[in-house]
């Protein structure tokens, strides 16, 4: 925390297929992504990276792919945070799905160089960067996202909805589902 | 409240009156999608859930289609985690190899996608389904797993940007030209996190298979869907692909949107998206005869019947170009055997093209025509990103089916004009009343 993390900087539209390359998609096993990380667009990504650095990107970072193989690579080289001027859609519910910080911060992305130390703080929302001296908030996450964040991804959020409570799972008002033709005599589940 | 069309599915699905912008909802799944990549993930994680059961063993499809048939022992065991799943649950609508076809072609033919239903998919081009007028959008392995649990998904409602398209496609403009050529308007995050809503009068003329291509690639625009709205032709090929009833909707006339754009049909030329992203396009004319390696014609986003009739109908009485690579691969079984009874796959193989079994395989480089260094192929796929077909440095670029055809006759990139006069639009079409089944 005093002495802040490494950030690696990249560039706007970061896809999926060079977070990882889709011929390594035949495993799902962390470690083994995580050696390909980054692979194509900067081979010296996987080799150098330590533990609890950050990403730090341009517009519409992990554009392309559903493979939530990217953000598994990420989190699984230890990168503790990215931070982007914006995220692709499914990237980013891909990223708080499975407990990977993310946070958007365009003025963060755009300052930030290769190199920089930065330090976060996901309560706040709050990026330093401690080799220039400036400081940033982030947009907070919705409350909703905060809490799947905080149980640690959306299973164990699905998990303990599903089975400590008769609710339904995301803790919204039941829903009345209304079926017709096959759909129904397919026997839809009542919960 | 006036909503557009996909807040109003998206309402509908979550039990309430109306929805706006940016609001977090839970809404009812009707069907739930996974392929060998991600449903191998899902899986691992359904399974850290801990219930006993999937929601419903009828609404979920998993689809060995991106590295099968298997193309190395790794990949034969993904497919396999997938398939005793599969068995596990009693899972409907397993496709094995051989019943499989590219999973956004399959469901639509097997009628298991209809107008207003809510679809998520483990795979970012789920969004093709855009095209009959349902509300479709690519997850994660993760949300794939939640959603066979609970049969339910988180979604933030998306806001909207309107394409209201005017006149008609001419010469050998197919809907990949103009889809390629909004990307290239727009930009890759030009749609992010937002609906892309296609109407106008314009939309009658555009076929099914041209709304599934457009439809397809509205992620390469960053998009959480694209929709089309649902006219005749919708119902004429709902009706041809499934008798479940299925429920409409249409935007409220006074809907809000972030943005409009009006297309006009006519002025749409054939388009090629350079490397490396899918809107750095250029007209086909404009490509300096760029010389190439390698065509693929097929995929989620190009690989339906009307696409191999373009492909063939310019093939025809050709040859492949010296030194040029032409791999067609039909997106489904059924594509397929249409295409053996048309003549078109011996339209292709006397042209010297190589005809393959149903996969994704070369698109996402994982098989079926790897690029080696310093390659390039023109592809009727929707990524040309760094290393997507093979080597870091190959090189890919979109197109249609009728100019990636044109293009392996050349031997370079090029018009299809050049190679062939165009028919009038829509002769590729399959009228609705003549589908199969």
């Amino acid at each position: 925390m005093q002495q802040g993390s490494k950030a690696w900087k990249y560039g706007d539209n970061v896809d999926t297929d060079v977070i990882v390359p889709a011929r390594y998609l035949t495993t799902s096993d962390p470690a083994e992504l995580a050696a390909h990380c980054m692979e194509d667009l900067d081979p010296d990504f996987a080799s150098q990276v330590a533990q609890g650095d950050i990403i730090v990107a341009g517009e519409n970072f992990g554009y392309g792919s559903s493979r939530e193989h990217a953000p598994i690579a990420i989190k699984a080289s230890g990168v503790s945070c990215v931070i982007a001027a914006s995220f692709a859609r499914i990237f980013y519910r891909n990223a708080i799905n499975i407990g990977l910080p993310i946070l958007e911060c365009p003025q963060a992305a755009m300052e930030t160089q290769h190199g920089d130390m930065l330090s976060v703080d996901f309560e706040s929302g709050e990026i330093r960067n401690l080799t220039r001296g400036i400081q940033y908030r982030a947009a907070p996450f919705p409350p909703f996202v905060r809490d799947i964040m905080a149980a640690g991804g959306l299973i164990p959020y699905i998990r303990q909805k599903l089975l400590d409570s008769a609710d339904h799972p995301f803790g919204v008002q039941k829903v009345e589902v209304h079926l017709d033709g096959e759909h129904e005599e397919a026997g839809t589940k009542e919960k | 409240m006036p909503m557009t069309m996909t807040q109003k599915i998206l309402a509908d699905h979550a039990g309430l009156a109306s929805v706006e912008a940016g609001q977090l909802i839970e809404a009812r799944i009707d069907f739930v999608l996974g392929n060998d990549v991600t449903a191998p993930v899902a899986i691992k994680e359904f399974e850290k859930i801990g219930v006993a059961e999937v929601f419903d063993r009828r609404r979920i499809a998993l689809v060995p289609d991106h590295f099968a048939p298997n193309k190395d022992i790794q990949s034969a065991e993904q497919c396999k985690i997938m398939r005793d799943f599969a068995k596990k649950h009693a899972i409907e609508h397993y496709f094995e190899v051989g019943r499989m076809g590219i999973e956004h072609a399959l469901l639509p033919e097997q009628g298991l996608v209809l107008p207003g239903e809510l679809v998520v998919g483990a795979d970012s081009h789920t969004c093709t389904y855009g095209a009959v007028g349902a509300f479709s959008t690519g997850v994660g392995s993760t949300d794939m797993a939640a959603a066979m649990a609970a049969g339910t998904a988180w979604f933030r409602v998306p806001g909207a940007i309107r394409f209201v398209l005017n006149g008609k496609l001419g010469g050998w403009a197919t809907g990949k030209d103009l889809i390629l050529s909004i990307i290239g308007k727009i930009g890759v995050d030009g749609a992010l996190y937002r609906s892309m809503e296609f109407v106008g009068p314009g939309l009658a003329t555009l076929s099914m298979d041209e709304r599934f291509t457009m439809a397809n690639m509205a992620i390469e625009a960053g998009a959480k869907n694209g929709i089309f709205a649902v006219d005749e032709r919708t119902r004429a090929w709902a009706s041809s692909v499934s008798s479940r009833h299925y429920k409409e909707y249409a935007a409220d006339p006074d809907a809000v949107y972030e943005q409009t754009i009006v297309v006009d049909l006519d002025r749409i030329k054939p388009q090629i998206a350079f490397p490396h992203l899918p809107s750095n396009v250029r007209p086909a004319d404009e490509a300096e005869k760029t010389p190439i390696d390698q065509v693929v014609i097929g995929s989620c986003t190009n690989g339906r019947i009307e696409d191999l009739r373009a492909a063939a109908f310019i093939l025809k009485g050709r040859s492949v170009a010296q030194g040029v690579r032409c791999i067609v691969i039909p997106a489904t079984q059924q594509i397929y055997r249409q295409a053996v009874r048309e003549g078109l796959v011996d339209t292709f193989i006397e042209a010297g093209a190589a005809v393959s079994t149903p996969t994704c395989g070369p698109c996402l480089g994982g098989h079926m025509g790897i690029l080696a260094a310093g390659e390039r192929a023109v592809a009727t796929t929707n990524r040309n990103f760094v290393g997507r077909m093979g080597h870091p440095s190959s090189e890919v670029y979109l197109a249609s089916p009728a100019t990636a055809a044109a293009c392996a006759i050349a031997g370079y990139i090029v018009d299809p004009s050049e190679i062939s006069e165009a028919p009038q639009h829509g002769t590729f079409e399959t009228a609705a009343r003549d589908q199969q089944k």
